[in-house]
């Protein structure tokens, strides 16, 4: 009887709202855009040398080419239909679930990502968490368990060292990541990422304060100064996205020239594009993070969102269309930041290995920690001791 | 001797990585804006657009045989060709020519002509050995088949291709 009250009593709309959420920004939203950023990646870095780049998958059985857009689609069912091959070396058991933990936890922290301010009264984000960076962390930390566990079950050298290199570059890059968001937090005071956005939006962002309060001729002079600790918080936090989604210039785990393919070698079909499929989330999770917390997420820059929801008539409630304005605000900036990390991508070359740890560990670690200690100085100097 | 090379002193500016990759972004970009911007043109889309009318004179494509202005085979079936091929491409069949044939004069042609189109390897030998200037390395390039039957090239499409070339050999021309 207790189970049945208790069954009784959970609300079934928040649950459903909560799944049709769910499904429409995996399946709508991440995974297209997953297979069309391996599609940009070919198209951009092909432009970038100067070359044309899989521009004839269209439309089967006609000659309209739309540039190559059918291409992702095609990719995908090459990538069903062929051998599922399974090496008689490996040890089954964490062969099979290595793909699906790099894979699931990129998907994962896509929960706590708000896409878009408000649609019909309801938030547009699946999980308003009150750790949003946080929880990120804690599953986006995850996904090296994959990797370690793909090179470890494969039994074979290259899949060994590339998943080794994975390990010891994550860790690495890790502390830079959660000390360089500690600034950020601060300025804040704020985990809730819809709650950043949402200052952001009202008082500039973080890389642009320029309106309401945040502006320096609204007496935001701290704001204007956090720019500098924010600026050098921005490029350890991309940095070390960059090197934590496994990305050119820190693609040592994968690596092609000397670990053939690092610890995807043994992998064929579905199972190696879980691995790609879980990389090319992780990008996208990575630029909504980076777009979020230093680029205002979905909020529109200059305070325009302050004079629409005055044009729309003042009222509290996000008029519909500003809802969908919002949400492809945040998708654009996202894509804009995608094709940053494939401009990225094909300008710089491989770090050594040396060079990565020096980076990691003498560097960045050490650029965070002071930045965090120069951001309360400054915070405290221009707010007070009283926050 | 060894020499000791002497590793560079890097400023500040060379130490921070920042201006050196900018700079990289730089030249990225500005490849990127030269082929959007369509100020350079680097490949050609291959079955749409061909090289076909820029080939050179000398181009060596399929080998073909030709027949003269007056619709003669200019083969004597002397079989030089066959002999000098490196990969042993061409096989003839020689055959007498009938006294009561026009160019009985000439004594011998080929009954059959092949050549192999997956042995050929265009190197242009049988053009330059010919005595009778009857077999030529034409500008066809895309030679495809279905089967191995189908790459062999027997007489009657050795002609196809080749065609008539007027002039350069006179000596069969009963006119003269």
């Amino acid at each position: 009887m207790e189970v049945g009250n208790i069954l009784a009593s959970i609300e079934m709309m928040p649950i459903l709202i909560s799944f049709i959420k769910i499904v429409l920004v995996i399946f709508a939203v991440i995974l297209p855009m997953v297979a069309y950023s391996v599609w940009a990646e070919r198209r951009v870095s092909a432009i970038i040398q100067e070359r044309v780049g899989p521009n004839r998958v269209g439309i089967p059985f006609t000659k309209i080419g739309l540039s190559g857009l059918g291409q992702p689609i095609a990719d995908g069912i090459k990538f069903l239909l062929k051998e599922d091959f399974t090496p008689g070396h490996v040890n089954k058991f964490y062969y099979w679930l290595a793909p699906a933990l790099t894979m699931v936890p990129a998907l994962m922290t896509c929960a706590v990502l708000p896409f878009g301010s408000e649609l019909f009264g309801e938030k547009m984000v699946i999980a308003d968490l009150n750790v949003g960076p946080l929880f990120i962390f804690a599953i986006a930390s995850l996904s090296v368990y994959g990797i370690v566990l793909a090179g470890w079950a494969s039994n074979s050298k290259y899949s060994f060292l590339g998943g080794v290199r994975s390990s010891s570059q994550m860790i690495s890059y890790e502390i830079s990541l959660g000390l360089s968001l500690v600034p950020v937090l601060l300025i804040f005071g704020e985990l809730n990422l819809n709650e950043i956005v949402w200052e952001q939006s009202k008082n500039g962002w973080l890389l642009l304060p320029f309106w309401g309060e945040g502006a320096i001729w609204n007496g935001g002079t701290d704001r204007f100064f956090l720019l500098f600790p924010a600026f050098i918080a921005f490029i350890v936090f991309t940095t070390s996205i960059f090197a934590e989604t496994n990305r050119l210039p820190f693609d040592l785990p994968e690596c092609e020239t000397e670990l053939v393919a690092g610890y995807h070698t043994e992998y064929s079909s579905m199972k190696f594009a879980l691995f790609f499929l879980g990389e090319y989330a992780a990008m996208i999770i990575g630029s909504g993070l980076i777009v979020t917390l230093f680029l205002g997420g979905w909020s529109l820059p200059f305070g325009l969102d302050a004079y629409l929801m005055n044009v729309a008539g003042g009222s509290e409630q996000i008029p519909w269309w500003l809802g969908l304005i919002h949400i492809g605000t945040f998708l654009a900036k996202v894509i804009a930041f995608i094709l940053f990390f494939i401009w990225v991508r094909w300008t710089l070359p491989r770090f050594r290995y040396d060079q990565l740890m020096r980076l990691g560990w003498i560097i960045f670690f050490e650029l965070a920690l002071v930045n965090i200690f120069i951001t309360a100085g400054i915070l405290i100097l221009t707010r007070g001791s009283a926050s | 001797m060894a020499i000791t090379v002497e590793r560079p002193k890097l400023k500040i500016h060379e130490k921070l990585y920042f201006p050196a990759i900018l700079k990289g972004l730089r030249i990225t970009i500005g490849h990127a804006i030269r082929i959007l911007m369509r100020k350079k043109k680097v490949t050609m889309q291959y079955p749409e657009e061909k090289w076909d009318d820029n080939l050179p004179e000398h181009y060596r494509g399929a080998p073909a045989l030709v027949t003269d202005e007056h619709g003669r085979e200019r083969c004597v079936s002397c079989q030089l060709c066959e002999f000098i091929c490196p990969p042993r491409a061409i096989t003839i069949i020689p055959e007498e020519i009938p006294p009561e044939d026009q160019w009985s004069k000439v004594e011998k042609r080929p009954k059959e002509f092949e050549i192999d189109m997956i042995r050929c390897i265009y190197c242009g030998m049988c053009e330059e050995v010919c005595p009778e200037q009857a077999i030529f390395l034409r500008k066809d390039y895309a030679i495809s088949g279905y089967s191995r039957d189908e790459m062999v090239h027997d007489k009657q499409k050795l002609y196809e291709i080749g065609g008539i070339r007027e002039g350069l050999v006179n000596k069969w021309n009963k006119l003269k």
